[in-house]
């Protein structure tokens, strides 16, 4: 009997271990289908990496980047982000939260007919600077706008 | 899965207006499961794609930020009444989702 149990346990563990090497591999090629996201320019936790990853580092400051946020948002889980860019040939925006624990939210490129203009929603861990980046040109410019938030919405 | 995403899209003028709202619940990874006290793990869409009859015209990436059943708002110049307009979205498991509308009149 208890030899049994013994033999069971062994068994079992072997077949954790194969699962368990399994379920690496998926992770694995999972990453390799993914290779284009910009993992680097997303998992970086201040702004100035954010931005130097998602190549908008050096950005000019420009006031032909309009932003729309409100000036509080009550819940952070959901704050409407609207952007419009002046600036002949731009052709992607990228937009950030500078006190979130990975800044940059989103980066759009556009083309073939694609007006360079974004509405969307992000969520906000706290009040903080939203900022916009643009390329155009070959160039990077950015303009950023407050929003306070009351309560939080990354989490926790 | 029904109804993945709603989508709009509106000519005015010359230019197109295109809404569109997913159902996905953009887990950040940084939530912690109320009953266990383990974090949730990271479950969010990474990369949308749009295009006017199969060109594209939007690329986007994605990271944990954008809030929960996420919208976005795009604006397309010379598209026609009829035209089609589809996206494509994918999320960090790999689970992909698509949505087509076309352009209608305001």
């Amino acid at each position: 009997m208890n030899q049994l149990r013994r033999t069971f346990l062994k068994s079992s563990g072997m077949a954790g271990a194969v699962m368990v090497a399994i379920g690496a591999g998926l992770l694995k090629s999972g990453e390799v289908m993914a290779a284009t996201w910009n993992k680097l320019a997303f998992t970086s936790n201040n702004i100035a990496d954010a931005m130097k990853n998602a190549n908008y580092g050096g950005a000019t400051e420009s006031k032909d980047i309009v932003i729309t946020v409100p000036d509080i948002a009550e819940n952070g889980a959901s704050v409407p982000v609207e952007v419009t860019s002046n600036i002949p040939g731009t052709t992607s925006i990228a937009i950030f939260v500078e006190k979130n624990i990975t800044p940059l939210a989103a980066d759009f490129e556009i083309s073939n007919g694609a007006e360079p203009y974004i509405y969307t929603f992000v969520k906000m861990g706290q009040t903080s600077q939203v900022r916009v980046a643009v390329r155009a040109g070959g160039k990077a410019y950015t303009v950023s706008k407050e929003v306070k938030v009351t309560i939080g919405g990354c989490g926790g | 899965m029904a109804e993945e995403m709603k989508m709009r899209a509106t000519l005015q003028g010359d230019i197109t207006d295109v809404k569109v709202r997913m159902n996905h619940i953009m887990e950040t990874g940084a939530r912690k499961d109320p009953k266990t006290g383990k974090l949730i793990p990271p479950h969010f869409i990474d990369q949308v794609v749009a295009t006017l009859n199969g060109k594209t015209v939007l690329d986007a990436q994605w990271g944990i930020a954008i809030s929960r059943n996420p919208f976005i708002g795009f604006k397309v110049k010379g598209a026609k009444v009829g035209d089609k307009i589809v996206v494509n979205a994918v999320d960090n498991l790999g689970t992909k989702f698509s949505g087509e509308v076309a352009v209608a009149a305001r």
